[in-house]
């Protein structure tokens, strides 16, 4: 008791005398804040709870979710022991929901770690540099948020092949626009403000005022922009799935399994409906966090 | 020797018909030690000045010769090492993610200064703030203590020319003086040079031995304080500056 008092105490005292103990504190207060909000709290527990889901998998799966068992299809929920019932060709919906929880979660952190970073850096070295440099990406990123977005990813999964990587890339690929316009915007407020005319008075180069001093004022309302989109994200993964071209059979994705459950829909609900709550779930979750990012990442907030 | 001369300055901003020549052939030197003031109402040219000097204006045709240096299109790095500068507002010159610990580490660091810890702590005693504010954001600081960090981040490298834009006009009076004190001080102690822009003759008067009287862009006349003082301006223009400010004391 009197030990995590301690830690508390060094974490939140005024006066910090080590930089380490600077950035914990800073980080520590974060926590406290985002603590504080209830319904952000749901989300992160949900997103844990799926988090686990996925990788203790192998452990909860009551049923192999490849194992095809005609004589067992389409069981309602509860039925010989299927916790969620059995689709089209006898498979175990449930064991199938938690192999899936791994791909959808995949998906989602292939695109978030392409996507906003090329947005990122698309969009800082054209406010940054300016001038011609500035028309050429910003033209080029008009053409990318011209197309409706799941027909481009369409049309880029056509021309790569089905399969989940090349999904990623599409997705990454259609995604990446709406980020490089959010940090182009933030690039050109800060580019004039007098904290970037005092670096390159001390002599930094535009790589390190680009990386160092803009980016970390970007990177904010990214992450929020990010969270809000990852169950966009999901949904397109889901609707390629759907149209039969991200993840390929048997495959247990998600948006695969409600494409296989709809032929079923009006007789057998849960075939569909199952994965449908699934990607609800994480979607929701991802939006009540990103909801909830915005108080801790605003450069205004006064946390002390 | 001089530290700064300037030679026909003109700066603009814009092209074509829409160019516009915020300061027209202005000359001045500044020796060795030296503190110039220049004051003009807002919109006279004043801070162009100071602003092309540091290379923040590209636009600009003349000579100009800053510690030995002639300065071209682009400043060199030993440049920013011997002239630093202090900017108007305290609250837009920090970036505000950035401690205070990193804000001059990343300075000193840049200019490759060594013992950056042991050089941070005397950074901040010369500036008046003790070691409880090396790691706390701009956030967490007052309008003053910024302003004293900003002065703290460019005395960072040991310059030997400091440009100062109105460094107290966005703080509270008894905040002005507390600053305009220290600035006295440190000038004494590291043997510097100043160019100050104000629109507050008083703060001129208080820090600086020559004043350059801007309106318009252009010099309207060069004197000394002590002439300043004895009310020996020989410009309407100046006379009617002085008058005004003498008014808004009493």
């Amino acid at each position: 008791m009197s030990t995590t008092q301690g830690l508390r105490d060094w974490l939140l005292t005024e006066e910090p005398t080590s930089r380490r103990q600077a950035r914990y504190a800073s980080w520590y207060k974060g926590w406290l804040t985002l603590r504080s909000n209830k319904l952000t709290m749901f989300g992160l527990y949900v997103l844990a709870f799926l988090v686990l889901c996925a990788i203790f998998a192998p452990v909860l799966a009551t049923h192999d979710p490849f194992a095809q068992d005609l004589g067992q299809r389409l069981l309602a929920p509860g039925e010989n022991g299927h916790f969620f019932g059995t689709d089209s060709l006898g498979r175990d919906i449930y064991s199938r929901l938690l192999y899936g929880a791994r791909i959808s979660i995949y998906i989602v952190l292939l695109v978030v770690m392409v996507a906003p970073l090329v947005g990122l850096i698309v969009g800082t070295v054209s406010g940054y540099a300016g001038g011609w440099i500035d028309v050429v990406l910003m033209r080029i990123t008009d053409i990318f948020l011209a197309f409706p977005r799941l027909i481009l990813a369409l049309a880029f999964v056509a021309a790569l092949g089905a399969g989940i990587e090349n999904a990623v890339l599409a997705i990454s690929l259609t995604a990446w626009p709406p980020y490089a316009r959010i940090a182009r915007a933030e690039t050109l407020t800060i580019r004039n403000s007098d904290f970037i005319h005092a670096i390159k008075l001390q002599g930094a180069g535009p790589f390190r005022i680009v990386t160092r001093h803009i980016w970390p004022l970007c990177i904010s309302s990214l992450v929020i922009r990010v969270t809000l989109d990852m169950a966009g994200i999901i949904l397109t993964a889901a609707g390629l799935g759907f149209l039969g071209l991200g993840a390929q059979p048997p495959s247990p994705e998600w948006g695969a399994m409600i494409s296989e459950g709809r032929k079923y829909i009006l007789d057998y609900w849960w075939v569909a409906t199952i994965p449908g709550i699934a990607i609800f779930a994480i979607s929701l979750a991802f939006n009540l966090l990103g909801d909830g990012m915005r108080d801790v990442l605003d450069p205004k907030e006064d946390n002390s | 020797m001089s530290a700064i001369t300037i030679k026909d300055l003109t700066v603009w901003f814009g092209t074509g018909a829409e160019r516009n020549d915020a300061v027209k052939d202005v000359s001045f030197d500044v020796a060795d030690g030296e503190s110039f003031g220049l004051v003009g109402e807002s919109g006279s040219g004043k801070s162009t000045i100071l602003r092309a000097i540091a290379g923040l204006v590209p636009t600009w045709s003349g000579e100009m010769t800053v510690a030995g240096e002639t300065l071209g299109p682009k400043r060199s790095k030993a440049f920013y090492s011997k002239v630093q500068m202090v900017f108007q507002d305290p609250y837009a010159s920090l970036h505000p993610r950035q401690t205070v610990d990193r804000v001059l580490s990343e300075a000193m660091r840049l200019h490759g200064v060594e013992n950056i810890d042991s050089r941070i702590g005397t950074l901040l005693d010369d500036v008046g703030l003790g070691p409880g504010f090396r790691f706390r954001y701009p956030h967490q600081l007052s309008g003053g203590q910024r302003q004293r960090v900003a002065i703290a981040r460019a005395l960072a490298c040991d310059p030997s020319i400091l440009l100062l834009d109105e460094p107290t006009s966005a703080l509270d009076v008894s905040v002005q003086a507390e600053i305009l004190n220290l600035l006295v001080d440190l000038r004494h102690e590291h043997k510097l040079t100043y160019i100050m822009v104000s629109h507050d003759l008083g703060v001129v008067g208080h820090l600086c031995e020559r004043i350059g009287v801007m309106k318009d862009g252009r010099f309207e006349e060069v004197l000394t304080v002590e002439d300043m003082r004895a009310f020996k301006a020989t410009s309407p223009y100046t006379r009617h500056l002085l008058e005004s400010s003498i008014n808004s004391i009493r």
